[in-house]
């Protein structure tokens, strides 16, 4: 049987059909995490701290306990008791204490005890029965601050190792890398500029509030539904908070309405376990916008130093930078990826990035999409941009000449295989958008993106039916129409139609360990072990149609949906649809199925370049985006419509952060502004059309050249954006959100 | 508190419920009648995933009480279909790619149903203000104003 394993001529990849789930989404059908019940549920309903950071001295429930409606209440108590270790290698420990507050309430917002009520309404209002006394102690939210000899400790004993002596306990983790010597560099340079840059905290924004419905008996079998990116990292965490065994936990993933990475953990999931092992009854619970924004990941707040030399005729010669990023209450901002990614696309002889984890009091931060990325490259694009108008360069040329390309030596290390930034700037150079004239009051910004992509675990099954058709079983949660990409590449290796081909997310009964839908993976990892499985089956075709035709296996191949003899010397037979051999499988040999499962390594690094045009009202400070290009390598795209639906989505979230979002917080360390009124993400009215070039080189690492799409999007924009706004009002901008405020304080200060 | 109750008018059907005077619009559709295709984003009128029509007008379930549907004709995206007929807009919202995860999606309909239903023929500009109270966080709104424009397109040829 020959097969080969890379394929670049498609039958049905690269073709844009209606996705498999499109009727019951266009219908009100489809269920999401809060639209699932169960007979007997109760409501669970969550209190939660008004406080920044206090001591717990006393929890009284006893008036909720006492009340009709009330059927369980549970704190900190409640659940296993998980040892406390430094840094990320206690985990289970931080996610615990951030799923329940233990001794001190950490944020705003963080959980101190829950109820389970007979009604919603009833449990809201059991809330308000049970007394909570707390010690206020003083808070810190700001990461410099944080940073600061005086700043409050979080927590004792919280750091790691990586961490260098007499730093303040608040920096938990510490990065450094790069290569070469940057200060021989800086001396070879014509022009250096230093400069320091601050993003605010933004949310991942995911319309749909986190919802769960579990059961869990006082036998140790659990039942979970719940929106998440990742059922299997749920039934693991919940397991272990909850001191039962993985296997005895089934969760099933509800379709989910968005996540961006704030879905990747769990909040409400295990609080819904421990009430309903005490009440005996299903217990579902639902946050509130307001619970979202105040106890679930917002990305991380950072403050960040670059310093980048350039000759006159625009090389590079040194780079350095400092990132500190804050993650809230808990190790786990982003730091270490920020630093490496900030000059990850250029191909650089001396660069230096270091990167701080600093805890405050904040809600523990979530990854969102390239987590870390995207305020790195605000800062050092914003640097590059300054370059080359001090030295009258242009910034794509610039961006060209110290672009990376196969064989760079990476900024954080490995060695680059094939990629494609060259192509996206190539591209942007050439799209009429860059040569387009701008109106007065108009500024012109580009930036390019990197993010690594992730391989991770992945399991996939897929079955024949008699009939002829498949239906292949993953383990990644489908957040934006990833069914139809699987379906296609099954349907390519199969050589039977895409709409023969059925996909469903399982639960985690079903299959083994999938990690999360994250990192931009589930398109390379799903898609690779889809393509494996099929193959998997597509050998078994075979084997059943060589001992049909009396022949040897490796006398048969796979051709359009057909076994046929492989050459001339085979024999001469017709060839045999799938559905003749499936038809006959009972009594051939039996069912026909296909597994893959490994953990790939080959995901394939993905660069972008964006080109954004702005208007700056000087009256009102409001920005306007007026015109917005990406342009991004997708490696191979296996569904177009949907990984230009990815890019535009990671430029709208960008445009948000850039010019609007931001976690605000008062002087009492209480979030200010937790409702979407407040919190404003980018509506129709605000934006443009978004065009999308999208750029194909094959990334070598998966049998159809496919890179992950989904997150290298948001990281140009808030540089692109940056510049843009800089370009049209004169004046660099250095502090994101670039809400109306900042520009007219900064056009002041400008004079 | 003692409950009340309400008959009202849903995609057509008569129905009847008991409901918590506190409780919105939205949570007797979704608890209630079970019809879970109107969404909570955010339970404040900002998101618009709750979208209904009550009398032929466009408003957010989430803002109004379930007591005050009594003698109402409600509209859900349940009922935008006819049978198993797809309206043009739900076809060319998939067709479009329009949405990704699709939470957005009930109440994008029915509130570009709602637009078409009074401005068969709206601007880019009319389409994206008209939609500005409904939220989407995954496409970035391109191919949902494009899904929209293009569904006007062909039901004014059609008409
Ligand atoms: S839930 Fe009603 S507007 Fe958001
Ligand atoms: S498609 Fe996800 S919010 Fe609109």
């Amino acid at each position: 049987m020959a097969l080969d394993d890379r394929k670049s001529e498609f039958t049905f990849v690269g073709t844009r059909p209606d996705r498999p789930d499109g009727l019951d989404k266009v219908t009100g059908r489809a269920k999401f995490g809060a639209d699932m019940s169960a007979p007997g549920m109760l409501h669970g309903a969550i209190l939660r701290s008004p406080h920044a950071h206090a001591r717990i001295v006393k929890i009284d429930a006893s008036k909720a306990e006492a009340h009709k409606d009330v059927k369980a209440v549970v704190t900190r108590a409640d659940f296993a008791d998980v040892p406390f270790k430094p840094g990320l290698e206690g985990e289970f420990w931080n996610v615990l204490e951030n799923v329940m507050a233990g001794e001190k309430a950490l944020y705003d917002g963080h959980a101190v005890a829950a109820v389970a009520a007979t009604s919603a309404l009833a449990a809201r209002d059991a809330l308000k029965l049970i007394e909570v006394e707390y010690e206020v102690l003083p808070h810190v939210t700001d990461v410099d601050k944080a940073m600061a000899p005086d700043a409050p400790v979080i927590r004792e004993g919280a750091a790691d190792y990586s961490v260098p002596e007499g730093m303040h306990p608040n920096v938990v983790r510490y990065h450094e890398s790069g290569h070469g010597d940057v200060e021989a560099g800086f001396a070879e340079a014509d022009l250096v500029i230093e400069d320091s840059f601050v993003t605010e905290a933004t949310h991942q924004g995911y319309i749909e509030p986190h919802a769960c419905l579990g059961a869990l008996g006082g036998d140790g079998k659990g039942e979970l539904w719940c929106c998440t990116q990742g059922h299997w990292i749920v039934q693991k965490t919940c397991a272990a908070l909850l001191g039962i065994e993985t296997s005895q936990l089934r969760v099933t993933a509800s379709e989910i309405g968005g996540g961006f990475g704030g879905k990747t953990t769990v909040f409400i999931e295990p609080v819904a376990l421990a009430l309903s092992r005490k009440a005996n009854r299903p217990v579902k619970i639902v946050m509130s916008r307001s619970e979202v924004f105040r106890a679930t990941g917002p990305t991380s707040s950072a403050s960040m130093d670059i310093k980048i030399g350039m000759k006159k005729d625009g090389t590079i010669t040194a780079a350095e930078g400092i990132f500190r990023l804050q993650g809230g209450a808990f190790p786990g901002a982003p730091g270490d990826m920020t630093a490496m990614c900030a000059f990850a696309p250029y191909n650089l002889t001396n660069v230096r990035q270091v990167g701080y984890d600093v805890m405050a009091n904040r809600p523990k931060q979530a990854a969102y999409r390239a987590p870390g990325a995207p305020m790195g490259a605000f800062a050092v694009e914003s640097v590059l941009d300054e370059l080359c108008n001090q030295l009258g360069l242009d910034p794509v040329d610039v961006r060209l000449k110290n672009a990376a390309h196969e064989g760079t030596k990476a900024s954080y290390g490995p060695t680059y295989e094939r990629i494609g930034l060259v192509e996206t700037l190539e591209a942007a150079k050439a799209h009429p958008h860059y040569s387009a004239p701008l109106k007065p009051g108009q500024g012109r910004g580009i930036s390019c993106g990197f993010w690594f992509n992730h391989g991770g675990e992945t399991s996939v099954s897929l079955a024949l039916s008699e009939d002829g058709s498949a239906q292949v079983m993953v383990g990644t949660p489908d957040i934006g129409g990833s069914r139809a990409s699987m379906a296609l590449m099954a349907a390519e290796v199969l050589g039977i139609p895409y709409e023969n081909i059925r996909v469903t997310v399982a639960d985690t009964a079903s299959l083994g360990y999938n990690d999360v839908s994250h990192g931009s993976r589930v398109t390379y990892a799903s898609g690779l072990a889809t393509i494996k499985a099929a193959r998997h089956a597509v050998e078994k075709l075979c084997e059943r149609a060589a001992a049909k035709w009396g022949i040897p296996v490796d006398a048969v191949k796979w051709e359009d949906g057909c076994a046929v003899p492989s050459g001339p010397n085979a024999g001469d037979f017709d060839p045999i649809p799938l559905a003749d051999i499936t038809a006959d499988m009972g009594r051939t040999g039996g069912p026909i199925s296909g597994h893959f499962e490994a953990t790939p390594e080959g995901a394939g690094v993905s660069f972008g370049t964006h080109i954004v045009d702005a208007e700056v009202d000087p009256e009102t400070g409001k920005t306007s985006i007026t015109r917005y290009t990406v342009i991004q390598d997708a490696g191979k795209a296996i569904h177009p419509t949907y990984v230009e639906g990815q890019y535009q989505g990671g430029a709208a979230q960008g445009i948000g952060w850039a010019l609007n979002e931001e976690y605000i917080y008062g002087d009492d360390g209480r979030l200010q502004n937790s409702i979407f009124l407040d919190y404003r993400i980018p509506v129709a009215s605000d934006l443009p059309m978004i065009d999308t070039v999208i750029v194909e080189v094959p990334n070598p690492g998966h049998p159809f050249g496919v890179r992950g799409v989904g997150e290298t999007g948001i990281v140009p924009p808030l540089a692109a954006i940056a510049n843009a706004v800089s370009n049209a009002a004169g004046v660099r901008m250095r502090q994101l959100p670039m809400s109306p405020p900042r520009i007219l304080a900064a056009l002041k200060d400008n004079g | 508190m003692s409950k009340l109750h309400v008959s009202t008018t849903v995609n057509g059907d008569p129905v009847e419920y008991l409901c918590d005077p506190r409780e919105t619009l939205l949570d007797c559709l979704r608890d209630k009648l079970n019809l879970t295709g109107a969404k909570e984003g955010c339970g404040t009128g900002d998101c618009g995933a709750c979208s209904v029509t009550v009398d032929g007008r466009l408003v957010c379930s989430c803002l109004m009480l379930g007591v005050e549907a009594e003698g109402k004709e409600i509209e859900t995206v349940e009922g935008i279909a006819d049978g198993d007929v797809l309206h043009p807009l739900q076809k060319k919202m998939i067709e479009y790619a329009a949405l990704q995860c699709g939470i957005c999606t009930p109440g994008i309909l029915v509130a570009a149903k709602s637009l078409l239903e009074k401005n068969p023929n709206p601007t880019e500009e009319e389409t994206r203000y008209w939609l500005a109270g409904n939220l989407c966080r995954c496409t970035g709104y391109d191919k949902i104003i494009r899904a929209v424009m293009d569904t006007a397109a062909e039901m004014r040829e059609a008409s």
